[in-house]
């Protein structure tokens, strides 16, 4: 009997990649993707043609969003894609996944976990509201649906999204009010570290704040006390400043601090995980190579700790050939050397970025008890508090259990990062200590009627 | 009063649809999402506390922007392209 084909899980950066180069070496993956048109987020596709070209879209990295379409579409016929697909749960090499309805088991022999990222957000008052949004939706609904989340946006947050979103946001014609950034201006000093490694960069970053601030955007660093106000929508936004409260109106704010990987089926394939310092997140472990700590499993892209999207397409190729070696099939060994030096080096740029627009790591201990920490579950700050003084809770998956933290329909995505910094914070552990939560099928909701194939056949 | 405001697409085949017994406008390539948004300013309410809701990650991570159609099914507005003659419940009754 023929091997079962390898499984891609995303089709971003790293899951093209991956498939290419599997592909090229005669392999015919199953490349599975919620989303209709490859590209993840990064380089995300709208729904239908509405007649802004790839510079509009993707701006200063147009050419290789094009690429990397462009890339996918010449495997058409080589390779299986299955798109507006979810892969909801892993078990003994078999996966299951969720398409139009119905759910279908495939065994796979190899298994790349290319599940990207989304946004880092800390909670501070408001943030629940409509009209605040992640700081990749604000540009999610810009750029796949060529909307803006409002007509006088607010940015806040920290890390090199804010100011790129901001300066899209300004370029497509949207009053942009503010951007708050919670990292002191000193800490921009870290980015003259980055000129030597990757100066294209760097200097787009500065033309984006330099860009912005002559269109008489208001720029501010080291913001503190964040809060977004309003009764059924947010009306605007309040924060403290070289001691002083400031507040300004808007109809809509961007927020997030930096990116927090995808990790759920890292965790459902049984990898080991380890918990990244500069990231404060637990991660898959995971050689240079991709390989995980289980046997035909790898990982690449932000899904198996942010880098970015160029790092995502190396790392991506770098899966698949490790995937070749492992099942003793010819790959290009000088080849795999050179990409892992290069993601060594863009991960050296990684320790610059995090120096520049740091993880404002006080807010565990000053976030107000009324705020809500999850907004599935709408668990506050003050019962997580109560909850781990009461039962004398160490551990994350006992808060969990006890309080509901991360117990809702995003399964912890946008409040175990906090929940762990305050169960950290109360009981005087460190965040690597209090653990992470356990991942759990179906990494998101599936209908209950889930079909099963042969039954729908 | 709308959240979202049009970029592009204003000139695209409009889709009509129904929002809690309302008849509304999306474009052609709208998610329910955008279609709601543009519409209105919010897509559910918090079944724990009734608060106002509008999705939040967009991308189809944070789980905040389900709602229910007429016909009972549930989807998640963000990732759930727009059809025609769709009737979209936000679960807010005012």
């Amino acid at each position: 009997m023929s091997r079962a084909q390898p499984l891609i899980v995303g089709a971003g950066p790293a899951g093209v990649r991956a498939a290419e180069t599997l592909a090229k070496a005669g392999l015919r993956p199953l490349v599975v993707d919620e989303a209709p048109a490859c590209g993840g987020q990064i380089y995300r596709q709208p729904l239908v043609k509405d007649g802004r070209d790839a510079h509009d879209l993707y701006g200063s990295e147009a050419e290789k969003a094009e690429r990397l379409h462009r890339a996918f579409a010449a495997l058409s016929g080589r390779i299986d894609h299955l798109p507006r697909a979810l892969v909801w749960n892993l078990r003994d090499g078999r996966a299951d996944i969720a398409v139009d309805g119905v759910n279908r088991t495939v065994n796979y022999d190899g298994l790349i976990l290319a599940t990207g990222a989304s946004d880092r957000v800390l909670p501070v008052p408001g943030w629940t509201l409509p009209g605040v949004f992640t700081l990749g939706g604000s540009q999610v609904a810009l750029k796949g649906q060529g909307c803006a989340i409002g007509r006088r946006v607010v940015f806040a947050g920290t890390g090199p999204l804010l100011y790129l979103v901001a300066w899209q946001y300004m370029k497509a014609g949207v009053r942009v009010v503010a951007v708050l950034d919670a990292a002191p201006l000193s800490a921009k000093r870290n980015l003259l570290g980055g000129l030597a490694l990757y100066p294209a960069i760097i200097l787009r970053g500065a033309r984006f704040a330099a860009e912005l601030k002559l269109r008489g955007v208001m720029l501010r660093h080291g913001i503190s006390d964040l809060s977004f106000e309003g009764k059924d929508r947010v009306v605007g936004v309040r924060w403290r400043e070289k001691g002083r409260e400031n507040y300004l109106s808007c109809d809509a704010v961007g927020y997030g601090l930096n990116l927090r990987p995808e990790t759920q089926l890292a965790d459902l394939a049984g990898c080991a995980f380890i918990f990244n310092e500069r990231d404060r997140v637990f991660v898959p472990q995971r050689e240079p190579s991709g390989r995980t700590s289980v046997r035909g499993v790898y990982v690449a892209g932000d899904g198996a700790g942010i880098a970015g999207a160029d790092a995502a397409e190396l790392a991506g190729e770098r899966a698949a050939l490790a995937l070749l070696e492992d099942r003793g099939l010819q790959h290009a060994a000088g080849r795999a050397a050179e990409l892992e030096l290069e993601l060594a080096r863009i991960s050296r740029f990684r320790d610059v970025m995090e120096a520049a627009f740091p993880f404002p790591a006080h807010w565990a201990a000053t976030v107000a008890d009324d705020t809500v920490v999850c907004r599935c579950e709408e668990v506050t700050a003050g019962t997580l508090r109560s909850c781990v003084r009461d039962f004398a809770l160490d551990e994350i998956n006992r808060l969990k259990a006890v309080s509901r933290v991360g117990m809702g329909r995003c399964q912890g995505r946008f409040c175990g990062a906090s929940a762990a910094e305050i169960l950290a914070a109360e009981t005087g552990r460190s965040v690597a200590a209090v653990g992470r939560l356990r991942g759990q099928p179906p990494v998101k909701p599936v209908p209950l009627t889930l079909i099963p194939r042969e039954a729908a056949e | 009063m709308s959240l979202f405001q049009r970029i592009a697409r204003q000139d695209h085949a409009p889709v009509p649809f129904m929002l809690d017994g309302k008849p509304c406008e999306g474009r052609e390539g709208d998610t329910l999402l955008t279609a709601i948004l543009t519409n209105a300013d919010k897509v559910r309410v918090s079944e724990f506390s009734g608060a106002p809701r509008a999705g939040f990650c967009q991308m189809g991570a944070c789980q905040d922007c389900w709602v229910t159609l007429a016909d009972g099914e549930r989807v998640r507005a963000c990732t759930t392209p727009l059809a025609p003659g769709m009737h979209i419940l936000t679960g807010a009754s005012a």
